[in-house]
């Protein structure tokens, strides 16, 4: 153990100004699309205006007679080299999928689907061409509804002859970890208390920033690829893995990227195509999607229908969850498309101690863009359903929604604690984050003034919400991935190297987009190493750099590629121990590391890190058999996923004349454990709570009858700004996490997967007097209306719920 | 995105604009461009020729002629929206077009611009109607007049005619009057899912005149007439306004999309109306 | 092709364009002045917002044929003499942005918004950010660090406005 971790970190904790902030406030930046290299051509995709039909026709003689045009690429041009676009998580051993062709050869499967590539001198003549390209269609049968499909009838994918990709079960009278959940409902409903639900969450568009953007320059000894990606280690992984180039021929870089959300975790057909093109053609190739493109085509989130029933006893304490799922797929299976229902598996049971558990899920292909991760992928989904039930459930028997709650979450001198899904919490403390939380939202004061204004029949109803939420991140240990069958490890790599100046460069295998690691990777090593923090030099997102890393999503980079940092520094100082006792003529046991200098013990004799980095670089004297390096890389693989958690509080102002939803304040106090840069966490926190919020109030992807995408452009896929959201009031609680070095949880999923139950519990808290106990996903103002005027109510309340309700409010109803 | 290509004319002179588009078959004219180059990029619209009426001076500014205020057709959005003559005599215009779209798109598009697009969801037209405005179109055979009930025709449809060029929009004042513009929207950037035009002539506690104006309850704007009838006489205070009001739907045609069904579109018209209404009452 | 002659961040260019070219092509394909970034086709997000003689537009809802005879300043153009204009220092102290791609039209209308009203509320603020997305931040701290410029600039900050 080294001295550092005995004090306090100068860096760790300081809200030190963002270091990659410099090129990005003075348009200095790298994006893809900045790029241009000589002779670049230019692509432009043909898509389909169709949902699902037979391509019986390409022509595309005008378009390659057109200005400019190089190129034009069909389906059956490449079918030979595209291969199938990669699935890493086929979560059961018959799960079905279909060929993923980059280029469609034979069929389109959803609108916006690429049936033609064309290469062009530049972008406004690709561009040009794509009305010149005929293709002829034979429309099939188009597969939409969710649960329609999942019931049989046309089928997505005749050749699979079903819509029903796999189902995968978890039950916990089978692993062994609870009891039989059929027997909690049986016992419930007789005499207990049985909440019966459908949810349904929403179709989400990532919809990140910077468009995507692609640029493959074919002309070097290896082919280099830019990309607007969260993945670039993956990526060239998957891209070698599909066409066959040696892995080692393929370079991959994200430069600066511009937010990704989990929507650019994926290995697009745009990718392989401008691939597919600069190898054709000898000649760097670019392409940069247009919005409309990115919205109809880039991979979408959510899409589930989720039934539920909560077994309870009819003092609140919960006895059994079962939750049937139906996952939208969309027509392929992209990277972890199957798995993320799955990562919802294990949290829909959240802070609670139930007995017993069952969780079904039913992936199912249907006529619309592929889903995949979203931020917190699987986890809103399952704590959006919790913690409606939980609502609902105490409204059932009566209670407030925080005691409800307290009867049955994980107390925090109960950690760690194995759950029902079988995952053990390392550490929680949800008294904490609550008794904040409701202090700082004013809890009975909003209240008691809820109560004031449904006794005055006031036309703006005032509704509080609570989320009470906890997630696995961090992703993810091994072999726990092992176990679920995804492709891949959930290790992070990092490599030190020790500069013979003094400096210090951090090779991480995390690529952030937007995250901070530059600044927040500086911090940790300026802390181990005792070196300045301008000193510290982060490179990232270059496979030729960074030549191992498994990337950024799931919250994971700090409690996993941050840990890698810190071990690497580990390995750097008692690398650096040997020479230095060398240097001091001490005994490495003597010698003393702190404040970034070797001390021996008891004298004022020692070395600072960056004599020793000089020394070594240098290597004139060093002990027999030592190497002359410092460097140390590092492989982590964590124990367990971390398991942030909070309490949110979200008061709605619902005008019951217009059915708008508007949020007065927000409170949430979360808990991520030790704080390496609090005005990044801080950051994290504001945007993943207004994309939870957008999924409660805004947003949805919208199919008409056709399949054609109604949301196609941000006129009508309502992502917020500014005016439409309210100040928020964040705070923390923090118990470290026990299972690294730093006591470290993820954050960047915590805002979002919290926020959304938060306002929905709110908007419905607000329309219990209207005897209302749900409204859809988004609640548009329209919705709501609609729930007041009688077309809110999941089941007939029971007489005594019902009474009590009229009871209350004096008919405000 | 890119539009496709097209040639391009900026005329310095309204005449030489009408003789470019008097000449051309597939014209189009190019006022702030912030409607019409969206729809250019989306290669909605692909014209073959477009005429930028940015560097005719005559078109811009606001002026008074006795009762009647006088705003170019290619004044921006931010000049009328900070016009202090156009905030005394016309309040309810004014409040509208600081709610057209976002501060950028402000400096460049046009009063007169917005106007002859004629979207639905605009919200220019509104007030533009229940204000009585007068639009002066400039044609190859000189210029003409013609009053708001006549000029707004259908979707995207206007008495403009393919070579004619609306020159003014003339409002009369109403000076002394109450405006409001009550606008509904599910995010801030979004166009109106219904917004209501109210102007309020209140004397001694009692409405005695008003003019509404429905934005989105048809293709084209709505005056509604028979509110502003059951508004005459009546107390300026919340119950009479409300029950004025609550017919402020009758004889529109709204449309059902994503943000709401027609019927919905109703009740939102009558709740906003009594809104626009009370506001622009100073209730 | 049309002749163009634009004064860009402090510099006189010359230009032949086709007249389709927007102004944000012309700024980033010619120019190379990549810092004005392009985020939606539909005048949106604002992403690509410069300033046309000093006033905020969208210059992916421009032709340049249109800013012939005019001034643009981009994000590239605020900071003089090695020094970040007040509003870029202040977007870095608050943390104002994280990915960093709205941050440039983000940045140019927050300076509009103040040219407007040298003193505004949080409110107005938000308003006058209206057509501006932004998908990390979830907006608090950018507009904490306009209500800081204009704390800052109505105190006299000792760093002048450069636009």
């Amino acid at each position: 153990m080294t001295a550092t971790q005995e004090r306090p970190g100068a860096e760790v904790g300081n809200a030190r100004r963002r270091k990659e902030d410099q090129r990005l406030i003075t348009g200095r930046t790298r994006f893809t699309d900045n790029i241009t290299l000589p002779g670049m051509l230019h692509l432009a995709m043909v898509r389909s205006p169709v949902a699902h039909a037979r391509i019986t026709s390409i022509d595309t003689s005008a378009a390659s007679a057109s200005p400019g045009v190089i190129a034009v690429l069909t389906g059956r041009d490449v079918a030979e080299r595209q291969g199938s676009l990669p699935c890493a998580w086929p979560i059961t051993e018959d799960q079905k999928a279909p060929p993923h062709p980059a280029i469609a050869v034979d069929t389109v499967n959803f609108a916006g689907e690429v049936v033609a590539c064309i290469i062009a001198r530049s972008s406004a003549e690709a561009r040009d061409a794509i009305e010149l390209v005929d293709v002829e269609y034979d429309d099939l049968p188009v597969v939409l509804d969710l649960e329609a499909a999942a019931a049989g009838g046309d089928l997505t994918h005749p050749d699979l002859g079903t819509n029903v990709s796999a189902t995968w079960v978890f039950d916990s009278a089978e692993m062994g970890t609870g009891g039989n959940v059929e027997d909690a409902i049986r016992e419930a409903r007789d005499g207990g208390v049985l909440v019966e639900r459908k949810y349904r969450q929403q179709r989400l568009i990532p919809a990140f920033m910077e468009p995507r953007s692609t640029v493959v320059d074919p002309t070097g000894e290896q082919i280099t690829m830019w990309s607007a990606t969260q993945v670039p280690h993956i990526l060239r992984l998957m891209l070698a893995m599909t066409t066959g180039i040696p892995e080692s021929k393929l370079r991959v870089i994200a430069p600066d990227v511009g937010g990704g959300f989990g929507g650019k975790l994926q290995v697009t057909p745009e990718e392989m195509i401008t691939l597919l093109a600069a190898q054709q053609l000898g000649k760097p190739c670019k392409y940069t999607e247009t919005r409309s493109e990115s919205l109809m085509a880039a991979h979408h989130g959510r899409d589930q229908v989720q039934k539920l029933t909560l077994a309870a006893r009819r003092d609140g304490t919960v006895t059994g969850l079962k939750v049937e799922l139906l996952a939208d797929m969309g027509a392929y299976l992209g990277l972890v498309t199957p798995g993320v229902p799955i990562l919802g598996a294990f949290m829909f049971n959240a802070i609670y101690k139930f007995p017993t558990y069952h969780f079904a899920c039913t992936n199912v292909f249907t006529n619309k863009a592929w889903t995949d991760a979203y931020r917190g992928a699987g986890r809103p989904e399952a704590t959006y359903a919790i913690e409606r039930l939980m609502d609902e459930l105490a409204h059932e028997v009566g209670i407030d929604p925080l005691e409800v709650r307290e009867k049955n979450w994980i107390k925090h001198e109960e950690f760690p604690f194995t759950t029902v899904a079988g995952l053990e919490y390392d550490s929680g403390n949800y008294e904490a984050a609550t008794a904040k939380a409701r202090e700082l939202f004013g809890y009975d004061e909003l209240r008691a003034e809820q109560k004031r204004r449904r006794d005055a029949g006031d036309p703006v109803q005032l509704g509080i919400g609570i989320s009470t939420f906890t997630e696995m991140c961090g992703l993810a240990p091994s072999r726990v991935l092992g176990s679920l069958a995804y492709g891949a490890g959930g290790w992070e790599h990092a490599s030190i190297r020790m500069l013979a100046t003094g400096k210090v460069e951090v090779v991480t295998g995390s690529s952030p987009h937007g995250q901070g690691h530059e600044t927040a990777w500086s911090q940790i090593v300026a802390d181990r190493l005792g070196v300045p923090f301008d000193d510290v030099e982060v490179l990232h997102g270059d496979t030729q750099i960074s030549h191992k890393g498994m990337d950024t999503y799931g919250s994971r980079s700090l409690t996993v590629g941050g840990i890698a940092v810190v071990k690497a520094a580990d390995k750097v100082i008692e690398k650096a121990r040997t020479i230095a006792a060398h240097m001091l003529e001490a005994s490495p046991d003597d010698l003393e590391f702190t404040g970034g200098r070797f001390g021996v013990r008891g004298t004022d004799k020692g070395v600072a890190m960056g004599e020793v980095a000089l020394a070594t670089f240098a290597a004139h004297d060093l002990p027999d058999g030592v190497e002359p390096s410092l460097d140390s890389d590092a492989t982590f693989d964590p124990e367990n996923f971390s398991f942030p958690h909070g309490t949110h509080l979200c008061a709605v102002d619902v005008d019951t004349e217009t059915g708008e939803s508007k949020i007065r304040s927000y409170v949430c106090v979360d808990d991520i454990g030790t704080v390496v840069n609090p005005l990044i966490v801080e950051g994290q926190v504001h945007g993943g709570l207004v994309q939870g919020i957008a999924q409660a109030l805004f947003e949805e992807a919208v199919y008409d009858e056709a399949g054609t995408l109604v949301t196609g452009s941000f006129v009508d896929y309502l992502v917020p700004s500014a005016p439409d959201m309210p100040k928020f009031v964040t705070d923390r609680t923090e118990t470290p996490s026990t299972t690294n070095d730093l006591g470290v949880k993820g954050v960047g999923e915590a805002g979002t997967i919290a926020s959304t139950p938060a306002v929905v519990n709110a908007v419905v808290d607000a329309l219990r007097p209207y005897g209302v106990d749900d409204v859809e996903m988004p609640c548009t103002p329209h919705r709501v209306w609609q729930a007041i005027q009688g077309h809110g109510q999941t089941t007939p309340p029971a007489p005594s719920s019902a009474q009590s309700v009229a009871g209350q409010e004096g008919g405000v109803a | 995105m890119i539009p496709a290509a097209f040639d391009y004319h900026a005329p310095s002179s309204l005449e030489e604009a009408l003789r470019l588009l008097g000449e051309a078959d597939d014209a189009k004219v190019l006022a702030g461009g912030q409607s019409l180059i969206p729809v250019m990029r989306l290669r909605l619209a692909a014209p073959e020729i477009v005429v930028d009426l940015g560097r005719i001076d005559q078109l811009r500014g606001i002026r008074e002629e006795g009762d009647v205020l006088v705003i170019g057709a290619m004044t921006p959005h931010a000049e009328v929206a900070q016009n202090p003559l156009v905030r005394e005599h016309a309040r309810v215009l004014s409040e509208t077009v600081q709610t057209v779209a976002d501060p950028q798109v402000r400096h460049r598009g046009t009063f007169g611009g917005s106007l002859v697009h004629a979207d639905p969801a605009g919200d220019l037209p509104a007030p533009a109607l229940a204000l009585e405005a007068e639009f002066v179109i400039a044609g190859s055979a000189g210029t003409r007049t013609v009053a708001a009930d006549d000029f707004f025709q259908g979707l995207f449809t206007t008495a403009v005619g393919e070579d004619e060029i609306l020159v003014e929009v003339r409002v009369p004042k109403y000076t002394g009057w109450g405006g409001h513009y009550e606008k509904f929207t599910r995010v801030a950037q979004q166009w109106s899912i219904v917004a209501v035009a109210a102007a309020v002539r209140v004397d001694g506690g009692s409405i005695a005149d008003a003019r509404v104006g429905l934005t989105n309850m048809g293709a084209t704007p709505i005056r509604a007439r028979a509110v502003e009838q059951a508004l005459l006489g009546q107390p300026a205070a919340a119950e009479t306004v409300r029950s004025a009001t609550a017919r402020a739907a009758e004889g529109t045609d709204p449309p059902s999309d994503t943000n709401g069904d027609a019927n919905y579109r109703r009740h939102l018209a009558s709740v906003l109306t009594a809104r626009a209404v009370l506001a622009a009452a100073g209730v | 092709m049309a002749k163009i002659t634009v004064k860009v961040d402090g510099t006189n260019y010359s230009d032949d364009v086709e007249p389709r070219t927007l102004l944000v092509h012309y700024l980033r394909e010619r120019l190379g002045k990549v810092g004005t970034v392009v985020g939606c086709d539909t005048t949106n997000c604002g992403a690509c917002t410069v300033h046309l003689d000093g006033r905020s537009v969208k210059s992916c809802t421009m032709f340049a044929v249109q800013a012939d005879g005019h001034e643009v300043t981009t994000i590239e153009g605020l900071a003089g003499d090695g020094r970040l204009h007040p509003m870029q220092q202040a977007f870095h102290e608050n943390h104002a942005l994280q990915c960093g791609f709205c941050t440039p039209g983000m940045i140019m209308q927050a300076i509009d918004v103040l040219h407007d009203n040298p003193n505004p509320d949080e409110e107005q603020v938000r308003d006058g950010l209206e057509g501006n997305l932004c998908r990390c931040t979830g907006y608090q701290n950018i507009v904490k660090a306009v209500l800081s410029a204009a704390q800052g600039s109505t105190q006299g900050s000792a760093q002048g406005r450069t636009v």
